[in-house]
């Protein structure tokens, strides 16, 4: 276990260099030039020498490399230009808003979704499956952006049982208050897929032979599907939730500008219509190696939801 | 069949929209402001409150008006400008705009730039995904170590960040787009591209073909290519479903195609203003006639991958 630990951890490093490699050299060579943003439309060329000096522009690109790797490091960034926050406060003060909605959708979500797949799984073939498969592809078809325009308009602003938008720096009250429509859009249009997805899943486990085995000793129906279906069924249904786990930092980002929640997605969002560098590449860097981190979690959770997995 | 056939519509509608037979004036104001659809009928006119002729002994000012002599004269001049009255439709078949533009030459260009994008950038996800594919999955080895590690700092970057990170540094237009979709997008069709290579380079086939002397690039293309040209076919359809969605989210985000062109996501930032004003008919147009074809096109999708890849059948 702990040999796999380490071995899997030390695997992440040449991936993570890429990552920062990746970022380095996109912004580098294909973004525009910093001191041309930041010196901003009336900057005269000493300003922009100035700012290329400042910003260590004139080094050479190995030395600005070494720079950008101990920014990393030190977790260090330096300020946004746009606002002259410091990314690590930004960081801190978004993350929780990001949080309190993305949580929320993720647990209700696949707790919804797994009594509906099993349901409409039981019932494979018939009227009701096909109405539900038909009912979710069309669904799915609608973009994202109509649900959530129509659900503001009619459940907010017509209805007015929710706030239409707002936040406050109490956690309780945006949970209660403020989280609630963004979170029920966002569950009510991933549901469909993930119904879907989930019943393919325990389609697959039902066609096996141990299902026949089960039912030929007797046991109940009941028994059948949620001791040794739904068991069996927990491995994609995890990989799926592993899938989506990182969804939980920036996934929500649309629901976010939508509903002006101050979160990691919305600020990713004004950094890139600002071009604020800095803070597009420390998001970039720490969200993957969060990725990875959260996967290598996954990997070591099927061990425990599968004992015949082995680690290696 | 149906789907067929509704994919086919639409595809001429692109062709027709693209060499500007149809929706090529979609710029025009042609309507009142916010014309509503044909079917409903003119908008209810507004009581504007006519400003009512004022009476009383001091309503006629000419003595003292200074300029009072010189009205007639003007009123001769400008004759000869007389401009041209435009005669603004008072409905139009799905209705209008904020400007007056007909929401349908508007939905069909929209269709136009959508469909362009999201075929565009899944054609070039899939020329690179393949190719990649082809060279790990073939050589395997240094290359194939070298690709690998190039998909996993891709796929370690959680997708939406990484179409933000590139739509920072691009400018924007459809170019860009297709571009930002195409190099974040190709991670999917890599993977399933290099695992079939590699189970057809040992094959029988490929070893007599390089028995017999064929070169290395004829054994990739030619030989093997044909055979798993499937999956990446069935990828391709897949992925231009969900690079139109990703586009109408782009250009909703103001990330997607420039301000003088007009997409599906332009139309719904715009629609999600008029939306609280009471105009719900260009939201309307655009929700049907992207469920149409996305419903369509994943329908044909699932037909092409049963009619190719039979082993997939009833999966899902």
């Amino acid at each position: 276990m702990a040999a796999y630990l380490i071995r899997r951890l030390w695997q992440m490093i040449p991936t993570l260099l890429g990552v920062v490699l990746l970022v380095f050299f996109l912004f580098k060579y294909f973004g525009s030039d910093p001191s041309v943003i930041l010196g901003g439309l009336n900057a005269s060329p000493e300003q922009i020498e100035a700012i290329r000096e400042q910003l260590g522009l004139n080094k050479p690109v190995w030395e600005q490399l070494y720079i950008f790797i101990k920014q990393i490091v030190t977790f260090d960034w330096g300020k946004s230009w746009a606002t002259n926050e410091s990314v690590a406060n930004l960081f801190a003060t978004r993350l929780p808003a990001t949080l309190t909605v993305t949580v929320p959708i993720l647990i209700l979500e696949v707790v919804l979704a797994i009594p509906f797949a099993l349901a409409v799984a039981t019932v494979r073939g018939s009227l009701t499956d096909r109405a539900v498969m038909i009912c979710s592809t069309v669904a799915v078809s609608i973009s994202l952006l109509v649900y959530v325009i129509l659900a503001q308009y009619v459940f907010a602003f017509r209805l007015g049982w929710f706030p239409v938008q707002g936040w406050t720096g109490n956690h309780w009250t945006n949970l209660t208050t403020y989280a609630p429509l963004p979170v029920l859009v966002a569950v009510a249009v991933s549901l469909a897929p993930q119904i879907r997805l989930y019943r393919s899943f325990f389609l697959d486990e039902i066609g096996h032979d141990y299902v026949r085995t089960a039912r030929a000793k007797g046991l109940t129906e009941r028994t059948v599907l949620l001791k040794h279906v739904l068991r069996n069924a927990m491995i994609p249904i995890l990989t799926n939730v592993s899938v989506l786990l990182p969804g939980v930092l920036v996934g929500s980002f649309l629901i976010e500008v939508f509903f002006s929640i101050p979160g990691l997605g919305r600020e990713l969002l004004l950094a890139v219509n600002r071009g604020d560098y800095p803070v597009l590449q420390a998001f970039a860097i720490y969200l993957a190696a969060l990725t990875m981190t959260f996967n290598l979690l996954v990997d070591l959770l099927y061990k425990l939801v599968d004992p015949r997995v082995v680690l290696k | 069949m149906v789907c067929m056939t509704i994919v086919g519509c639409f595809l001429v509608l692109v062709l027709l929209a693209a060499t500007d037979l149809v929706a090529a004036n979609w710029q025009k104001e042609i309507g009142v402001p916010n014309a509503p659809p044909t079917l409903l009928g003119p908008q209810p006119q507004e009581d504007t409150g006519a400003i009512v002729v004022p009476k009383g002994p001091n309503v006629d000012l000419s003595d003292i008006d200074p300029l009072a002599p010189r009205y007639g004269e003007w009123a001769e001049r400008a004759k000869a400008f007389k401009t041209e009255e435009i005669v603004k439709a008072e409905t139009l078949p799905l209705g209008g705009d904020r400007l007056g533009r007909d929401v349908l030459a508007k939905v069909v260009k929209g269709a136009e730039v959508s469909i362009v994008v999201g075929l565009s950038a899944a054609l070039v996800a899939t020329l690179i995904g393949t190719v990649l594919g082809a060279l790990s999955g073939f050589f395997g080895g240094k290359v194939g170590d070298f690709l690998e590690w190039v998909y996993n700092v891709f796929t370690a970057i959680p997708t939406i960040l990484l179409i933000f990170a590139f739509a920072a540094i691009f400018p924007r237009g459809i170019g860009a787009v297709v571009c930002i979709l195409a190099f974040t997008g190709w991670t999917g069709i890599y993977r399933l591209v290099r695992a079939e290579f590699m189970k057809h380079r040992v094959r029988e086939y490929v070893r007599s073909a390089e028995a017999i002397g064929a070169s290395q690039w004829s054994r990739m293309f030619k030989h093997i290519l044909p055979n798993v040209s499937h999956v990446a076919l069935v990828q391709l359809s897949l992925h231009v479903v969900s690079f139109i969605k990703s586009e109408v989210i782009l250009s909703y985000l103001g990330l997607g195609v420039s301000v003088d062109q007009v997409s599906w996501g332009t139309m719904l930032a715009e629609a999600q203003n008029e939306m609280i004003l009471g105009y719900w008919w260009q939201l309307a147009a655009v929700t049907a006639f992207m469920a149409v074809f996305v419903t369509a096109f994943a329908l044909f999708t699932d037909a092409l991958r049963d009619a190719l890849d039979p082993k997939l059948r009833g999966l899902e």
